[in-house]
């Protein structure tokens, strides 16, 4: 059986807050998990139950308190995502692994065709070339997301919660990307912008990714899902709901 | 009586009182004391010896103000001997207030030969011009120098200027004449001019005008500066490069003139511009007097006027 | 060109730096690569400052050692190095981007003369190339290039700022130290020095050194976080880590203290 894409071995996390008295939460608790390429892995269960704790600690923008995430390409050497150094994870953000969050964060002044270029552009250098072509396929992108051409020139700062979020999905989907963590990205979307969500997530499995994701709507679960995990498996047993 | 005469007056006096017409008993040959001269003497050997860099040396107290050539008079003192023959110019002039004291300053404490010819002088020294006659290795030019520093003006701590000098590191003085050619569309400074020595120091070469500049380059003769407040003493040896500071494309230019000299016709020296009356009137005429009086001879004894053998641009 | 991609270009080890009986740096060590952005915050008195000093070899630690890749690729002790290469190393291959632009600048030459004096430094005589170089510097920094012959005394603080950071960049550092480069700007000021320091830092693949006590400045420019407390490094990680999942307690009380607008 060849190596998974992602494999969870024995992951818990627990916040530590010293400023209230050492005060513990512990949040999951001996996580193992394994998504292998084409999966779509959602996560079900109530909220403050670490669903996106986890998504976070796979993202490696949380660390984690025990255990294994181990992240493994095809043909490549796996590499232990807790013990990476900054560099090494750097790169698996840039390349590999890609996380759609529920907020869009601003960078003032930039256009929004450019901020949705802009993954395209941090590897090919800053030729005019590129970026002509960068911003083309930007522009298909937010054409999809039905963002009006005549907000590409703008920053995004004052746009509406939905627009700013299909923004989001734009920056964070156009560069393809073997694994896919997925974090509410449609809550703030009307019905017809999250099909197309729906539809482009589903394009990238397609294409070979692989998703981990947590949806508010259990019928966008049930569309995407190929696996189903309840996050109660992963309680802790002194856990403090937050 | 202004300072230097005060001080003179009382050299006359003594030695007058010792009824002697030559060096006066009260004070060492070229009024310095040995030691002081052996200090001056190492101190112009490591300057001739690392031609350009600034290399201090103990000032002493001169019966003259700082500002009146004290370094340049401490700098003759040391190398002065009695069968010297001894011009002191300033401004090209032997006859101004600073030339004249000076050189009965030395008449009274050496007892030397003095001349106003150029050429017939082995010590020469000098406030703010070179003269026109090109001069031998068999002479010495000794100069006053106000400000030993070129980027002082840029670069006011003398700690961070001697750490520039010693690493080469000479941006500073071009970005000065950058900001020249910024403001004015040409550099600026006419006097003063920064040289580049034995392709290493950078060197003030005292107020001489730019005019002057190329003949330091090359020069037979030995080229030695005091800095008597600032107490500085550099040196260039005979024939060593001098170059004028500039870009590729606003090279070093010389100060030319339209007129040649109202006295001696000379197109070639450095002129004074004179103002003749109070309707605007002005005649240009020779800076270095010995040149200009050479030159007018010349020409009443219908010999061949001299020239200085120095170009003065195109 | 060739900077090894797998050794670092900066490499810090057990830094140490002592003021008499004060000791403001205690065995600092990490490792920078070229293209990385690493940002040190910490409160006034931590050190970072200290650290930055020692780093970029304006100040000689007590112990420990600092080298740098150099253009050839060879790893060299920068306290090792004479005197003369360390400033000419100073000149070329390192920007150091000061709080007080006044500190940075020289206050009355002009602009040109200013973006152009590393360039003369070098060697370059040729006027109208240098006042060519500065014009094209001054446009990248978002300067209106036909102030080239003003004086930085008659710039505002975003405008001086900004005139530091082309006078660094135009020998095309690889390494750049910034000592809080955005305080006491006015905030849409401050918004407009980080997107440039953003994009040259991203266009020239420098790495990069930013000392700052400002959060979001780290949030925006860094990829790695070091926070200092009290002479001592008690945290580093991925930028989003550090400020997202704080570990150490001072980092916690660093992060829960930031006002949200």
């Amino acid at each position: 059986m060849s190596t998974p894409l992602l494999r969870l071995t024995n992951v818990s996390k627990q916040f530590t807050l010293h400023h209230q008295n050492g005060l513990t939460l512990s949040v999951l608790n001996d996580v193992n998990l394994e998504v292998a390429a084409g999966e779509c892995v959602v996560l079900d269960g109530a909220s403050g139950m670490g669903k996106s704790t986890l998504l976070k600690l796979i993202y490696s923008n949380y660390r984690v308190s025990a255990g294994s995430i181990q992240y493994t390409e095809k043909d490549c050497e796996p590499l232990e995502l807790t013990t990476a150094s900054p560099r090494a994870l750097i790169d698996v953000r840039r390349h590999h692994i890609g996380y759609v969050s529920q907020f869009l964060r601003v960078i003032p002044r930039i256009s929004t065709l450019d901020l949705v270029a802009e993954p395209l552009l941090s590897e090919t250098g800053h030729d005019e070339q590129a970026i002509k072509q960068a911003r083309e396929v930007a522009s298909v992108w937010l054409t999809r997301l039905r963002i009006p051409e005549r907000l590409w020139g703008l920053a995004p700062s004052t746009f509406s919660g939905g627009e700013q979020q299909r923004v989001n999905i734009a920056r964070s989907m156009i560069k393809p990307r073997a694994l896919l963590l997925l974090d509410e990205p449609t809550a703030s979307l009307d019905a017809l912008n999250t099909q197309t969500v729906v539809t482009l997530i589903q394009e990238a499995i397609a294409a070979g990714a692989a998703a981990v994701g947590i949806f508010h709507d259990q019928a966008i679960g049930k569309q995407l899902a190929t696996r189903r995990i309840d996050m109660n498996n992963f309680r802790s047993m002194t856990c403090a709901a937050q | 009586m202004n300072d230097i005469e005060k001080g003179l007056t009382s050299v006359d006096a003594l030695t007058r009182s010792n009824e002697n017409q030559g060096v006066s008993q009260h004070f060492n040959f070229a009024y310095l004391d040995e030691r002081t001269k052996r200090m001056i003497r190492r101190a112009v050997l490591k300057a001739v010896g690392i031609p350009g860099y600034q290399v201090p040396f103990g000032s002493r107290e001169m019966p003259l103000p700082y500002g009146w050539g004290t370094g340049g008079i401490q700098v003759t003192a040391s190398v002065i001997g009695p069968d010297d023959i001894l011009k002191v110019i300033d401004q090209g002039s032997d006859d101004t207030v600073n030339a004249v004291n000076i050189r009965r300053f030395f008449q009274r404490t050496t007892n030397v030969e003095i001349t106003t010819y150029t050429q017939a002088a082995t010590l020469i020294q000098t406030r703010h011009r070179i003269p026109e006659m090109p001069l031998r290795e068999d002479q010495v030019i000794i100069y006053q120098v106000p400000v030993p520093e070129p980027m002082q003006r840029l670069e006011p701590r003398e700690r961070e200027t001697r750490s520039l000098h010693g690493l080469a590191e000479y941006g500073l003085m071009h970005v000065k004449l950058y900001e020249d050619v910024a403001r004015y569309g040409h550099i600026a400074t006419t006097y003063d001019y920064p040289v580049l020595v034995n392709h290493r120091y950078v060197m003030a070469p005292s107020p001489i005008p730019k005019f002057d500049n190329p003949k330091m380059h090359m020069n037979p003769a030995l080229q030695l500066f005091g800095a008597g407040r600032e107490k500085r003493i550099y040196a260039v040896p005979p024939y060593t490069t001098v170059e004028s500071l500039g870009f590729e494309d606003y090279p070093f230019e010389v100060q030319q003139w339209e007129a040649p000299c109202e006295i001696c016709g000379s197109r070639s020296s450095f002129l004074d511009e004179v103002i003749t009356d109070d309707s605007g009137g002005r005649i240009f005429v020779c800076s270095d007097s010995d040149y200009c009086q050479s030159r007018q001879s010349s020409a009443e004894q219908n010999l061949p006027a001299q020239t200085s053998g120095h170009s003065n641009g195109k | 060109m060739v900077t090894s991609r797998t050794a670092p270009i900066l490499r810090a080890t057990k830094l140490t730096k002592r003021y008499g009986q004060r000791t403001a740096l205690i065995d600092a060590s990490f490792e920078l690569w070229s293209g990385e952005v690493l940002a040190i915050v910490g409160e006034s008195g931590s050190g970072k400052s200290t650290l930055l000093n020692v780093l970029a070899a304006r100040d000689r630690p007590d112990a420990g050692t600092v080298e740098f890749q150099l253009k050839d690729g060879t790893i060299s002790d920068v306290f090792q190095m004479t005197e003369a290469q360390r400033r000419l190393l100073a000149r070329t291959d390192w920007g150091f981007v000061h709080q007080n632009s006044a500190d940075g600048l020289r206050m009355d030459v002009s602009a040109g003369a200013n973006v152009g004096e590393r360039l003369m430094a070098l060697g370059d005589r040729h006027y109208g190339q240098l006042r060519a170089t500065a014009c094209d510097w001054l446009a990248r920094v978002e300067i209106d290039p036909s102030r080239v012959d003003d004086l930085p005394k008659h710039f505002s603080g975003g405008m001086r700022q900004r005139l530091q950071i082309a006078r660094n960049l135009v020998t095309r550092p690889r390494l750049v130290f910034m000592d809080e480069p955005t305080s006491g700007l006015d905030v849409s000021v401050q918004a407009k020095l980080l997107d440039l320091l953003r994009q040259l830092t991203q266009q020239m693949d420098l790495a990069s050194v930013i000392v700052t006590h400002d959060l979001a400045v780290a949030r925006l420019l860094a990829h790695r976080m070091i926070v200092m407390q009290r002479g001592r490094i008690v945290e580093t990680g991925l930028t989003d880590q550090v400020l997202d999942d704080p570990q150490h307690p001072y980092t916690q009380l660093l992060v829960s203290s930031v006002l949200q607008p």
